[in-house]
């Protein structure tokens, strides 16, 4: 199922052109993505179209990344020629061969899960940390700005694409019998 | 809205100009146009509506629809002044009309009494600016209520033992209580606290031409697309113009406060939406554009009568910077809230409001808040437990089983004032108008540290007690971004000691008045919204007192 839907993506791929990318390009990005967040049973990057939103970013707003991500694509495709002789491309890895490549890269490139004290984006400036970033954000923008198609993304994490909720909104508030003030002997300064 | 709008020549001297339209501008034109006097309001940032605003989390988070844009606007930082000052992104506000409230959180706490009178409470603390508020809580109460009633704010008066006495109820029901206030009341309560529903600038019922709050669940960070968000934008801004007096000039980038031979201010000097230069004049001026823009507009307009900034014989201006004290921590449930849904806080508790400084040794205090105020991306880069695999089939579980389960506790304090945390000009660096960046010089003091310590331990107690399967927190560092920007102009009745009268008048330009987060002498508990818009209130009423006896003019 994951490689019949993998052919199906790449299938699009090449019947959608790009803008920024080449094809070439295009196919080791949709390759590095769906590694990142890989199809199961559940969408991942390829079905959420991350590539051709990164595609888009690099025409636009993130366009001064665009020589990033030809040199570090380039880095990559290396990288997979050195570990796995006679493999040309990241793409023409393996699953298993791609998620060493990745690995090995990533120990050097990727950031330590943490937690900002603001709600605010922020990416990283290796290659490797571009393209992991622009790949959570592909996956999981709204739809308006580019990515997440079909709400691919939002199926994965369990976020209900309606612009607006009612009470109660999940477990632990549907027998809220409501707010009580505390008994008034227990409630002092 | 078909009526035509008021909009008044550069040339054609208006009664008052307001710098800003953010919390306190929104108020102080609302008010002013209200009370007869043609206004103009000069917004640095475009004027956005509800059909602007937008769940792209890339184009408002990453790319600065609603705030400013360090790219444009670069800002420096150092912790002490013996360091060169370095370009980095520190300072965080709304740059739109109706400011930092289009895209703030909506807690909206009154001061207690303590904060205006702490330092007489607790006594000097050597090596600090603490110093007592010359208005009382008494003198404001009038306003709080003001603003509650005027913009729109959801709570239920007399729910927690530590509020301070009000005059009236709110104007409206809390918001609904989701999970993580579910989680947290329960747990808190089993610890022996007093949680309960938050105060909160969103409406729980509809106003005219503003829906309640529909839980779509982009709200902080975001504007709101139906208005339920009580901003300045949403409430006054609109009210302000419907007088027909005032006109809100977007796009308009003050860089000078011009002042005549009498060492009065004439207007003030921006850059329009071209970069070009205009003068509007004005008999008198009032710039509420922030903690930071609106000393970093005195020091910019030094001139030969004021060769250290305007306003600043007292030479503080920019400094005792207060950014309020914070502590985050996260929590993991077995089963989803789907905290995504909704505003981020309905339910907080004051217990700790004034810390037991004998035995803590800790002055101050703060609040805890339950919420979940993450939207996806930002939930996926910077919310998972720590140690998760960053790419892979883990990393997608992950964010599938914890994106429904996570609520955070959000630790809210105060921060003491020290005269060597401040905002002054960078002229190493220039903005795209090529004016020098505001720099930032920051270190929290050693009290403000053991307090989010403090509380960020109480915090992992209630989710320990909540019984949260997993649970972590930030580590806590020294601030080096501030978005609460506060005390850098301070009220205070002596003028060697502070910049603006009680009346929000600069001790040194008689026509020249300051209102934001600025004008603050003590930062609160880490709420500063509320206090800020009841003091512009209270601005314009004091405003209007002395134009009314021909005392603009000292």
């Amino acid at each position: 199922m994951v490689a019949a839907a993998q052919h199906a993506h790449q299938a699009a791929v090449s019947k959608q052109s790009f803008e920024a990318l080449t094809p070439d390009q295009a196919r080791e990005v949709a390759a590095i993505a769906a590694r990142i967040i890989p199809t199961d049973e559940l969408p991942g990057a390829a079905e959420a179209h991350v590539v051709y939103f990164i595609d888009r970013a690099l025409k636009t707003f993130a366009s001064d990344n665009l020589p990033l991500y030809q040199s570090g694509l380039v880095e990559v495709n290396r990288a997979a020629a050195e570990m796995f002789p006679g493999v040309k491309s990241f793409s023409a890895a393996t699953p298993e061969q791609q998620d060493k490549i990745l690995t090995e890269l990533s120990a050097k490139q990727l950031p330590q899960t943490g937690s900002r004290r603001r709600n605010q984006p922020a990416a990283g400036s290796g290659f490797l940390q571009t393209i992991w970033y622009d790949t959570v954000c592909g996956f999981l923008v709204d739809p308006e700005g580019g990515g997440n198609r079909d709400f691919a993304g939002w199926k994965v994490i369990g976020r209900d694409p309606a612009h607006s909720f009612s009470p109660p909104f999940g477990y632990y508030d549907k027998d809220y019998p409501g707010w009580q003030p505390l008994p008034a002997e227990t409630d002092k300064k | 809205m078909s009526q035509a709008k008021v909009s008044y020549k550069p040339s054609e001297e208006v009664d008052f100009l307001i710098v800003g339209s953010g919390a306190a501008g929104g108020v102080l034109a609302k008010e002013l146009s209200t009370n007869g006097f043609r206004v103009v309001v000069l917004e640095q940032g475009p004027y956005l509506t509800e059909v602007d605003f937008s769940h792209d989390e890339l184009k408002v988070l990453g790319r600065h629809l609603l705030t400013n844009n360090p790219k444009f606007q670069p800002t420096t930082f150092r912790q002490t002044a013996q360091e060169k000052a370095r370009v980095q992104s520190s300072v965080l506000y709304g740059r739109c009309v109706g400011g930092s409230s289009v895209h703030f959180t909506a807690n909206f706490w009154r001061f207690h009494e303590i904060d205006f009178v702490e330092r007489s409470k607790v006594g000097e603390i050597p090596g600090t600016g603490f110093v007592d508020w010359p208005i009382r809580y008494a003198d404001l109460e009038p306003y709080y209520t003001k603003v509650e009633w005027e913009v729109g704010v959801s709570g239920l008066a007399g729910a927690s033992p530590f509020d301070p006495p009000r005059s009236k109820p709110y104007p409206m029901p809390p918001l609904p209580v989701k999970g993580s206030g579910v989680i947290f009341e329960r747990a808190s309560r089993k610890l022996g606290y007093h949680p309960f529903p938050a105060p909160m600038a969103i409406l729980s019922q509809p106003r005219p031409g503003r829906s309640a709050c529909v839980n779509c669940g982009f709200c902080l960070g975001f504007g709101c697309e139906v208005g339920a968000k009580s901003t300045a934008l949403s409430s006054v801004i609109r009210m302000a113009e419907k007088t027909g007096r005032c006109e809100i000039r977007p796009n308009s980038y003050a860089h000078k406060i011009a002042i005549d031979k009498t060492g009065r201010a004439t207007g003030v000097v921006y850059f329009d939406a071209k970069k070009n230069e205009q003068l509007q004049r004005a008999k008198a001026v009032v710039v509420c554009a922030n903690g930071a823009e609106t000393p970093r507009l005195l020091l910019l307009s030094s001139c030969n009568q004021f060769p250290n900034g305007l306003a600043n014989s007292s030479g503080l201006v920019g400094k005792y910077l207060m950014p309020n004290s914070g502590a985050i921590a996260y929590g993991v449930f077995d089963e989803p809230l789907n905290d995504y849904k909704g505003f981020a806080v309905s339910r907080i508790f004051h217990d700790f409001y004034e810390m037991d400084t004998q035995k803590l040794g800790i002055y101050g205090g703060g609040g805890l808040d339950a919420r979940f105020d993450l939207t996806p991306i930002g939930f996926a880069t910077g919310a998972l437990p720590p140690g998760t695999p960053r790419w892979g089939k883990d990393f997608k579980k992950a964010l599938n089983r914890n994106f429904t389960r996570t609520m955070q506790i959000f630790c809210h304090g105060s921060s003491l004032p020290l005269e060597t945390n401040s905002f002054s000009l960078d002229s190493d660096v220039k903005d795209a108008w090529g004016l020098p960046a505001l720099r930032m010089t920051y270190q929290d003091s050693p009290n403000d540290l053991k307090l989010m310590n403090w509380m960020k331990d109480r915090a992992m107690e209630i989710l320990d007690a909540a019984g949260a399967k997993d649970k972590w927190h930030q580590p806590i560092n020294s601030q080096q971004f501030a978005v609460h920007l506060l005390g850098t102009c301070r009220m205070g009745a002596d003028q060697k000691s502070s910049v603006i009268s009680p009346d929000h008048r600069t001790h040194d330009v008689p026509n020249l008045f300051l209102c934001d987060g600025s004008s603050l002498v003590t930062s609160g508990r880490g709420q500063p919204t509320m206090t800020i818009q009841a003091l512009a209130y209270r601005a314009a009423d004091r405003i209007t007192a002395l134009a009314k006896q021909g005392d603009l003019h000292g």
